[in-house]
């Protein structure tokens, strides 16, 4: 029988002719990432559980990046970075990237990507829930909690169910309204928060082909807010391009039979989608952007996995270039490497720093996950009281970015950056 | 983990899709579920992150609930991948959660440190039960009672993470199965 790319990657990774829907395997896997949140409870369980003595199971496989509660004062955030740094020299782990020294990233998921740590064809594991953001190259790739993690790292290996796959066919092109984050939403609003419950979710068609490695990154990293096991999307060549610029590791991609059975397929149009909004209190709430204008914003947020990349403050920068905001307007980059590319990366002859400092945004945050997931009551731009926010971000929970009472709408950049400058919910199409 | 017994208790009921950040909201993720105070201090916070119009779920200044019994709806522990979710419910007493459906991260979590059993309802149980109630719930018979009624109704098996729930989590069950020592 013909498998799909996900049963494909999990049958080779199982050393497997053949998997199906359902079966549980062990799977070999080929990266382990953790963070400063969840890496302090992985060790504990390690060490635990395969003595203190214990060494990982591949040092070249685990994979560290601090991100969560960097810049705090908590004292209890600062010794779990502390218990990073001393389980890396223990271990000898090659892969750490450092906060305070020239080695610091920022964000995971888009670090993991730039680093090179994500090849097409890998399984990759992550101690977060939105490590589904690299099956925008092709891996396998789901979250897990501290004992699965704690597992891999002494044997390399994960007890894995077979997912089932809904396939996403998004045809058409993308109008230049619109973005990763107005389809994915889109999506989430029609197949419902747990519409993906234990599935692979697939994402294919000419829309998706077309967009950058940056925007597919988007579409994957929020399969998880349907309740996604993974995302994927098939590699092409921009895909492995991508990677070959960033690591010199072997790799062989695995595809999947276009004639695979899945469990269900959808079909989109992308040029009859409008840009959007999720409502408080849940990502699938789905809702038209030039529907909210009655909606007034207090603040305005990009940054995060799902909306700090490069692409993400290019598309704020194109409706902000010339404009004021009228609400604070918080940039936090995900990482160095866009932190530094807004300094140098010209738009008409101006950085996007300076278009973003006319506009009269807060100052650029150094990368991190920031005010995402509320965190340490001293993290930046985290939400206070009653205010209303539009976020570039990836979920809208209560109290997901701070405060409890602070109702957030999740959007593209552009649609963010018109929001920023009206002071209501716009839709960009009015400035673009 | 033994079967063969009754967990009984209050129940405190929650709506659909309670995420992670509201079982443990994120500040409190500082601490490490591995050392035994902060183990203790997460129970503390449990369900912290509920809006406001909830009954408390710990009284103020305890560590402790007093409702070991959870009934959930659907997608219950949504969001984030953060073991410290289970683990704040565990520390903080829960020994029993039904839900009507769980989200995948979570549910494995539960099944990996085998902190409780994730137990799954057929029926709208929050329609039957309210916060303050008693109940019993039978493992080995697969059954929740709401005890001001008499009413029974039945839960779901486990189905294939049966193994690992009952041999008290992944480690317990992988050296069972002899995959390590």
């Amino acid at each position: 029988m013909s498998m799909t790319i996900t049963e494909a990657i999990l049958a080779r990774a199982a050393g497997q002719a053949r998997v199906q829907p359902g079966d549980n395997v062990w799977v070999n896997v080929d990266i382990l990432l953790t963070h400063d949140v969840c890496g302090p409870g992985t060790i504990g369980v390690f060490h635990r559980e395969f003595g203190a003595q214990a060494r990982v199971w591949n040092r070249e496989k685990v994979v560290i990046i601090p991100d969560h509660y960097i810049f705090t004062a908590d004292e209890k955030a600062r010794r779990n970075v502390e218990t990073l740094r001393a389980f890396v020299r223990e271990q000898g782990l090659p892969h750490f990237y450092d906060p305070g020294t020239p080695s610091y990233q920022g964000v995971c998921h888009v670090a993991l990507v730039e680093r090179g740590h994500v090849r097409p064809g890998e399984v990759i594991v992550g101690t977060d829930s939105h490590t589904c953001t690299h099956g925008a190259l092709g891996a396998f790739a789901t979250g897990i909690g501290n004992t699965d993690a704690g597992f891999v790292m002494g044997v390399g290996k994960i007890l894995l169910k077979v997912p089932p796959t809904l396939r996403f066919r998004i045809e058409g092109s993308v109008p230049p309204y619109l973005m990763a984050k107005d389809l994915i939403l889109r999506i989430i609003g029609e197949i419902g928060f747990d519409g993906a419950s234990y599935c692979a979710m697939e994402f294919a068609g000419s829309a998706v082909e077309a967009l950058d490695i940056e925007e597919r990154m988007t579409i994957c990293n929020m399969a998880i807010e349907a309740g996604g096991k993974n995302g994927i999307i098939a590699p092409d060549e921009q895909a492995i391009a991508y990677v070959r610029a960033r690591t010199n590791k072997p790799f062989e991609p695995v595809f999947g039979d276009p004639n695979a059975p899945v469990e269900r397929e959808f079909v989109f149009n992308a040029d009859r989608l409008e840009p959007c909004v999720a409502e408080p209190h849940v990502p699938s709430n789905y809702a038209l952007a030039r529907e909210r204008a009655n909606v007034r914003i207090d603040r305005a947020y990009i940054g995060s996995c799902t909306g700090g990349k490069l692409t993400d403050f290019l598309a704020a920068a194109r409706i902000l270039k010339g404009r004021r905001v009228k609400v604070p307007t918080f940039l936090v980059p995900a990482t160095a490497d866009v932190a530094e590319a807004l300094i140098r990366e010209p738009m008409d002859g101006t950085s996007l720093v300076e278009i973003f400092a006319q506009a009269g945004c807060e100052d650029i945050a150094p990368p991190s996950c920031a005010a995402c997931l509320g965190g340490p009551p001293d993290t930046y731009g985290r939400t206070r009281d009653r205010e209303v926010v539009i976020s570039t971000t990836n979920r809208n929970f209560p109290g997901r970015m701070g405060s409890k009472l602070a109702p957030i709408y999740l959007a593209s950049p552009l649609t963010v950056a018109a929001s920023a400058v009206t002071g209501h919910i716009t839709d960009p199409r009015e400035f673009l | 983990m033994a079967t063969n017994h009754i967990i009984a208790g209050q129940v405190f009921v929650l709506p659909d899709n309670i995420d992670t950040d509201q079982i443990i909201p994120a500040e409190y993720l500082n601490l490490v579920p591995t050392i035994p105070e902060e183990y203790e201090k997460l129970g503390s916070y449990a369900l912290a992150g509920l809006p406001e119009g909830f009954p408390r779920f710990i009284r103020h200044g305890a560590n402790k609930t007093e409702f070991p019994i959870l009934v959930a709806g659907r997608n219950f522990g949504c969001g984030s991948s953060r073991e410290h979710a289970p683990i704040a419910l565990a520390a903080a007493g829960v020994r029993a959660l039904i839900a009507e459906s769980y989200a995948r991260i979570f549910f494995r979590n539960v099944v990996a440190t085998g902190v409780f059993y994730p137990l799954e309802s057929a029926e709208r149980l929050r329609d039957v039960f309210q916060t303050g109630d008693q109940a019993e719930v039978n493992i080995s018979a697969g059954q929740i009672r709401h005890v001001p009624s008499g009413r029974c109704f039945s839960l779901k098996p486990l189905g294939a993470v049966a193994p690992v729930v009952e041999a008290g989590g992944l480690f317990a069950y992988a050296r069972k199965s002899g995959m390590i020592r």
